[in-house]
């Protein structure tokens, strides 16, 4: 079962916390096909958090095919794939890879890439406003 | 279940000569668990105290699921759960006799669940309230108001006095009737860090009046902070409301509401958290970074 955590800092709403926890948990096989997640009321009482967030979350999840919700039962993993734009993550991963090793000879540490990650990801999503 | 559970219209409370809440228009939804955050003296008690027929508007008018609480109390009364500021019990009692105070006073009154949260705080019916903490008096404050079985959970400044794990545990009885029954909540705090959690609705109050009003999530998702080379805010301000600009020597700082897309090359843009959004709203600058903005008035719809 997975247990989630928050980051109350990191300016990403509860439920897409909740959302991309699942999301990765899939990714990387901590959550299998049939898996299922804890209820409403035991994510609510773990975190102390709205329980309209939890379903929001479930509810993307949802639609988003990952989870199955059945009635009385509970909320399930649907899928071992996650969708993604380019569905070509290896070869992501290895440029990545390749990256990270160009950007190690040159000098940088694991917080310079990140810093330098996030702020080449960012521009996109963070003009998306309401 | 398309009745608010607190609407106001122009609602306004003047003691002598101060308006302590004025020309308050406010809708929240049932069963949504809704954040008054404001500072001292900004209306959040006298607003909850209208709400449950505490007081008499001035101006304006109060329903509660529907009702009027000051005209309609037995309408609204049974439905709704109150717990004061600083949730005043009677200190001398046992909690056994608190609690059949409850019984007899509510019509509603479920002695099981009542007996069960006493249980479950580890406490014993033979205490006298006097002798509990700050945490376990507010733990049986709140058990009084939730043994009604309300529709409508009203808590005025709940966790100002508690400790962090007291805070938590209270917090933690809150949503969890909220899963249990669907019932709503309002709750004034002036401790931001929790209400992102718990809650899903917030409405900023200042002197009175209604600053910010919305769902949590469309809050954040609307405002940004935009950073630049030093600059007037005037060219941004024709498109998206400044809540807060400051200044250093060499660059500009924006906290602003957006209106639409922010897409402006010499601006970077931030993500900001709920307490900052807050902050700037009260006018506040949290570690005196730059110039906080003292003559712009803060935004409103």
């Amino acid at each position: 079962m997975i247990q989630f955590h928050l980051e109350r800092r990191s300016g990403v709403p509860t439920y897409l916390q909740i959302v991309q926890q699942v999301r990765q948990a899939v990714r990387l096989g901590i959550l299998k096909p049939g898996d299922r997640l804890p209820t409403v009321k035991e994510v609510v009482a773990q975190l102390t958090i709205n329980p309209n967030t939890v379903l929001h979350a479930y509810r993307q999840l949802d639609l988003e095919g990952v989870v199955e919700g059945r009635r009385g039962v509970g909320t399930f993993v649907a899928s071992d794939r996650i969708p993604v734009a380019a569905a070509d993550v290896k070869g992501l991963r290895m440029s990545l890879q390749r990256w990270v090793e160009r950007a190690r000879a040159a000098g940088l540490d694991e917080e310079d890439m990140a810093g330098l990650f996030a702020d080449t990801v960012r521009p996109a999503s963070a003009s998306r406003v309401a | 279940m398309t009745e608010a559970a607190l609407s106001t219209q122009g609602l306004g409370r003047r003691y002598g000569s101060t308006w302590a809440l004025r020309d308050c228009d406010l809708e929240i939804p049932p069963g949504t668990v809704t954040a008054l955050v404001g500072p001292n003296g900004a209306g959040k008690t006298t607003l909850l105290q209208l709400a449950v027929g505490l007081l008499a508007p001035t101006a304006g008018n109060v329903r509660v699921l529907g009702h009027d609480p000051y005209r309609q109390p037995a309408q609204v009364l049974p439905r709704v759960g109150f717990v004061a500021q600083e949730h005043p019990l009677p200190r001398r009692f046992t909690i056994a006799e608190t609690l059949r105070l409850g019984r007899e006073l509510n019509p509603t009154w479920d002695d099981g669940l009542a007996a069960r949260r006493i249980d479950e705080l580890g406490l014993s019916p033979a205490q006298r309230v006097g002798t509990l903490s700050g945490g376990q008096q507010a733990q049986v404050a709140l058990t009084l108001a939730l043994a009604k079985r309300p529709q409508l959970l009203l808590l005025d400044e709940p966790v100002a006095s508690l400790d962090p794990l007291a805070r938590r545990e209270f917090l933690n009885t809150v949503v969890q009737a909220v899963a249990d029954a669907g019932i709503g909540v309002v709750l004034s705090s002036h401790i931001v860090a929790d209400l992102e959690r718990i809650c899903d609705r917030l409405i900023i109050l200042a002197h009175g009046r209604t600053l910010l009003d919305g769902a949590i999530d469309d809050i954040l998702a609307g405002h940004r902070v935009l950073t630049g080379p030093r600059s007037s805010a005037e060219r941004v301000e024709r498109i998206h409301d400044v809540i807060r600009e400051s200044h250093t020597e060499r660059q500009t700082t924006l906290l602003v509401r957006a209106n639409g897309h922010v897409y402006d090359a010499c601006w970077e843009l931030h993500e900001v958290d709920l307490e900052e959004i807050v902050l700037a709203y009260l006018g506040l600058d949290r570690a005196g970074r730059g110039t906080p903005s003292g003559r712009r008035a803060v935004v409103s719809r």
